[in-house]
């Protein structure tokens, strides 16, 4: 009985990130159009466009294999199963230990591994400057974030989401400087990696440095609608660890009553939407950079986190 | 077993004669390879056998070889076990891959004979148990790899190649000797088991370490001893470089593990130190190189360095757990580094087996002439790309588990007393991670510029798929590279007994753990299970692909590229490797090899094209090599006078060294 129980939350958690993840990207843009004075299109518009590409044919280019046509479902595949272990109402779910912190990052590594290729797949030089920026961003994105793993790891003798969330719930950690450090550097590796301003920009599609737009140039239909549900996943993924690992109050611990998940389904929501609004206030507040600017911003984010886990071999209490 | 093992390379050595004879005849390739198969294959068992159950501690070999008061010593223990197994398990795949492969060999007579007695001389070092044989099987082993290395000795680059591996090789053996003379102390205990247990001083661990590095770190590819790695491993036919880079750079590594956690015994805390700092800068700058190569089984040799870096890291962590004490931990870290050495023979086995099939199929090694080889060859491109997630560390192959350990091992070190350690290990961890995120680049740029888009010449357009046996030894490596990632926990259970020899310690039991899940310390502290990340990839990517077709579209068509509306049919206007190297170039290698960018824009009007250069220097050549190279011209050339002397000055420098030696024998305490 407890096993069903705990498979139905599980199953719970998977359904809430698919479902949601269009939903915080609509709520993105309607904020980022208010906060233009534009009147922005419905919160609801991305689960409009999904629908639409996915009744759509494919114009497949005549030249693309069979990678170019798997791709899509590998990355949403990948993304899924790495969004839906990290904690968003509960924790200490029943699979989240098959897979740490530090496999979650490259669960979603092994997505961009496989958009890179697809971008590259029919031979434009559209997809190939895509797919060559953004290695370039993961390779330094990537380190940066395993350096923030092993501030979090260290702080919580754990590499487990779930262990670490708990742990930060409880009043003994208190505030510290290598976890603010690590949270400068994970909010700037968050827009890194979701490719938005001033990385990217998510809303263009001709523009020299764009990276992420220029990859899936040659998408259509179901297709373009699997990576696109995968980069509102991977955006959720993002706004659900920050706020599992930095505001993890309100979380529904193993073990606790119905009533315990639905104050964490409430509060879960409530985060996902400060988060939103975070994002496109900064959004907006700020102009997009150079390409090769890119590289001393991720280099500030390596930093941070290098110095956060330094902090922390010199001393367990900072 | 140890019995076993040693009628196989009997075996061996008996088909490189076997070789030498047919080496012209047709039939010689499938006799060769079918008896190095038969051969590696039941050596494999054999040393598997042998680490399921550890033979006894008297089970050596004496054969009465080599030295006469000596004898020739070979034992197979877990340690040996392990490695030996790694050996023939490349060498059979090698052996089935050269079946077909052998095939396209233009000079079989330079290859037949050498190869198996390659092999032969690679189990031999793991076997031997003495100083003597040792070094006599490296020796061995080294020499059969060089006269491969020079099958197609024609090319003049094929040539400098050779020429370069022979001096480095020469000066990795001599460093080698003086280790393990240093180790045998004045009294001449050249067993091994003399070796043991002996009390040394901090100074002369300090030496021997060092020299073992040096020893080792040369025919393993550690930085800045590599130079000669990427030149002499693609010169190979490519079964052979699949060997040289997967295997034998294993056998490199056996030999650091076993003079420097076996023979060695306790060695001073910072020693750790110092591979890990070696490690750290081959991990990193051997990956940095292979992304800025456009020759494809160079490129595979580059990336050979970064994951022997890989392995040195974690071996450092070890070093460094070891000398404090720290079973577990050294346990951890020491189970990373051998598994990380069985994932990489795998995949780059598997790796320079594509990029041989490529050759023969294209006769082409440049990848910017590469290019939509997936249309042409779909089980090779397929295989290929299994390699390239598996060496970019990705879940859920077999390269992120090793990685895995290892970064858990790194999060062990707070506990470690000494700063120096405290402040270098989250360094590392950095570029450890940095490594394997340019790994990812780099695999991503090698499977896109050759196997993706469209062809960019008349080759690549004509390639056709190669042979059943070259695609059947891929398949088994690429098979083997899921196994290892989704079932680790076997793994690391099997590798117990070799760590409890090493650093004398074991991980947890991981059989107990339920769901085949592995769990390094503590549950609570971390686990992973590759099995159902695997699985749960595979059913949410099923459920998305049944959901849209059954309910959404499935239509497709085809249609020309779009382009954003400006298609160009010609294939140049791809992106090439080089254009996809340019960001990591201009972000990481301006620094790291001086890269610098020129624009030549002739002015308006000038119908001349405009140009860019790339320069890039490679600093351990320009600051290591180089001046030593000069200065050793620069001694033979004042030497060279000596050669025109006239006898009485020819008499009178006899004498006075003479005269000299004896001073030196009246002298000597």
């Amino acid at each position: 009985m407890a096993l069903i129980l705990d498979l139905l939350v599980q199953g719970a958690q998977m359904a809430v990130v698919l479902l949601l993840a269009p939903l915080l990207t609509g709520f993105v843009r309607k904020i980022k159009a208010r906060l233009q004075r534009r009147r922005g299109a419905s919160v609801l518009q991305p689960y409009r466009d999904l629908a639409r590409l996915l009744r759509k044919e494919a114009v497949v280019a005549e030249n693309a294999s069979w990678l170019f046509r798997a791709a899509p479902y590998l990355m949403v595949a990948a993304t899924w199963v790495a969004a839906a272990l990290v904690p968003t109402f509960a924790t200490g779910l029943i699979f989240s230990w098959s897979a740490d912190l530090i496999a979650i990052i490259a669960l979603l590594g092994s997505a961009r591994f496989f958009l890179a290729l697809a971008g590259m797949d029919v031979g434009t030089s559209f997809g190939g400057i895509g797919a060559s920026r953004e290695m370039m961003i993961a390779s330094l994105a990537e380190p940066a974030m395993l350096l923030i793993v092993f501030t979090l790891a260290l702080t919580a003798g754990s590499t487990q989401l779930a262990t670490i969330a708990e742990l930060f719930t409880r009043p003994e950690v208190g505030l510290r400087v290598s976890l603010g450090l690590a949270l400068v550097a994970l909010v700037m590796v968050a827009i890194a990696e979701n490719g938005r301003i001033p990385i990217d920009n998510p809303a263009t599609h001709l523009e020299l440095t764009m990276v992420h737009e220029a990859m899936v140039l040659e998408y259509s239909g179901r297709h373009l609608a699997m990576i696109e549900l995968a980069a509102s996943l991977k955006l959720l993924l993002y706004v659900s660890l920050i706020a599992a690992l930095f505001v993890p109050w309100g979380l529904a611990l193993p073990g606790t009553g119905g009533g315990a998940y639905a104050v964490g389904l409430v509060t879960y929501l409530a985060k996902l939407a400060v988060g939103g609004v975070l994002l496109a206030v900064f959004e907006t507040s700020i102009a997009k950079m150079r390409v090769f600017r890119v590289p001393e911003f991720l280099g500030a984010a390596l930093m941070l986190g290098l110095l956060g886990t330094l902090l922390l071999f010199v001393s367990r209490s900072l | 077993m140890t019995v076993v093992s040693l009628a196989c390379v009997a075996v061996l050595l008996a088909t490189a004669v076997v070789g030498m004879a047919a080496g012209r005849h047709p039939a010689g390739r499938p006799l060769v390879y079918g008896l190095g198969l038969v051969a590696t294959v039941v050596a494999f068992g054999s040393a598997v056998a042998a680490m399921v159950a550890p033979p006894a501690a008297a089970s050596e070999v004496v054969l009465p070889l080599g030295l006469p008061w000596l004898g020739a010593h070979f034992r197979i223990d877990a340690l040996s076990a392990f490695f030996l197994a790694v050996v023939n398990l490349g060498a059979a795949f090698a052996c089935l891959y050269g079946l077909g492969y052998g095939r396209h060999e233009e000079a079989p007579h330079r290859v037949l004979p050498f190869l198996p007695a390659f092999l032969a001389g690679m189990n031999l070092v793991v076997m031997a148990a003495d100083a003597f044989g040792f070094l006599l099987s490296w020796e061995f082993m080294s020499l059969a790899s060089w006269a491969l290395v020079l099958a197609h000795h024609r090319d003049p680059e094929n040539g400098h190649a050779g020429y370069v591996y022979l001096v480095m090789a020469s000066f990795g053996t001599l460093a080698l000797l003086l280790t393990l003379g240093l180790l045998a102390g004045p009294d001449g205990g050249y067993a091994f088991a003399a070796m043991r247990g002996v009390e040394r001083e901090a100074g002369m661990a300090t030496l021997v370490l060092v020299l073992a590095l040096i020893g080792a770190g040369s025919k393993a590819g550690l930085v800045p001893l590599h130079v000669w790695l990427p030149l002499a491993h693609p010169a190979a036919p490519s079964h052979v470089s699949a060997l040289m880079s997967g295997v034998m750079t294993k056998v490199a590594i056996y030999g650091f593990v076993r003079i420097v956690f076996d023979l060695l015994g306790p060695s001073p805390w910072w020693s750790g130190m110092v591979v890990l700092a070696i490690g750290g800068a081959s991990a990193v700058l051997g990956v940095l190189y292979a992304l800025m190569q456009t020759d494809l089984k160079r490129l595979l040799a580059y990336s050979t360095i970064e994951n022997v870096g890989i392995v040195f890291v974690a071996l450092g962590l070890a070093l460094a757990f070891r000398s404090n004490g720290m079973a577990l931990a050294a346990a951890l870290a020491f189970t990373a580094a051998l598994l990380h050495v069985l994932n990489h023979s795998l995949f780059k086995s598997l790796l320079f087996f594509g990029a041989g099939a490529v050759l023969s199929a294209t006769h082409e090694r440049n990848v910017e002439r590469l290019g939509g080889l997936i249309h042409r060859m779909p089980a090779t491109s397929a295989l290929f790309l299994v390699g390239c997630v598996a060496i970019s560390a990705l879940p859920p192959l077999n390269g992120f588990v090793s990685e895995w350990l290892a970064f858990q091992a790194v999060l062990q070190s707070p506990e470690l007393p000494q700063w120096g350690l405290r402040i270098m290990v989250p360094a590392v961890g950095g570029l450890l991670a940095l490594a394997a995120a340019l790994a990812g680049a780099c695999f991503v740029r090698a499977f896109g510029i050759t196997f993706l888009g469209r062809p960019r010449s008349a080759a690549a357009e004509a390639a056709h798929e190669v042979d059943r046996l070259s695609i059947a030894a891929m398949a088994g490596l690429g098979v083997l590279c899921l196994l290892a990632g989704i079932l680790p926990g076997t793994l690391i259970d099997a590798l117990a007994p070799a760590a409890e020899l090493a650093v004398g310690g074991r991980m947890p039991a991981q059989q107990a753990v339920d769901w085949l899940t592995i769990v390094p310390i503590a549950e609570s502290r971390s686990s992973y299970n590759g099995l159902l990340v695997f699985l749960f990839i595979a059913a949410s990517a099923s459920l998305a692909v049944l959901a849209i077709h059954r309910f959404a579209s499935r239509a497709v068509r085809r249609a020309p590229a779009w382009d954003c509306g400006f298609p160009v049919p010609s294939p140049d206007t791809q992106y090439t490797a080089g254009s996809f190297a340019q960001p990591i170039r201009r972000v990481f290698a301006s620094m790291a090899f001086r890269a610098r960018e020129r624009v030549e824009m002739p002015p308006p009007g000038d119908p001349r094209p405009a140009r860019l250069t790339v320069e890039m220097h490679d600093p351990v050549w320009d600051w290591l090599y180089a001046p030593v190279a000069a200065a050793v011209g620069w001694i033979a050339d004042r030497m060279n006078r000596l050669q025109f002397l006239t006898i009485r000055r020819y008499l009178g420098m006899v004498f006075l060294s003479l005269v000299g030696l004896l001073m030196v024998i009246a002298l000597w305490p």
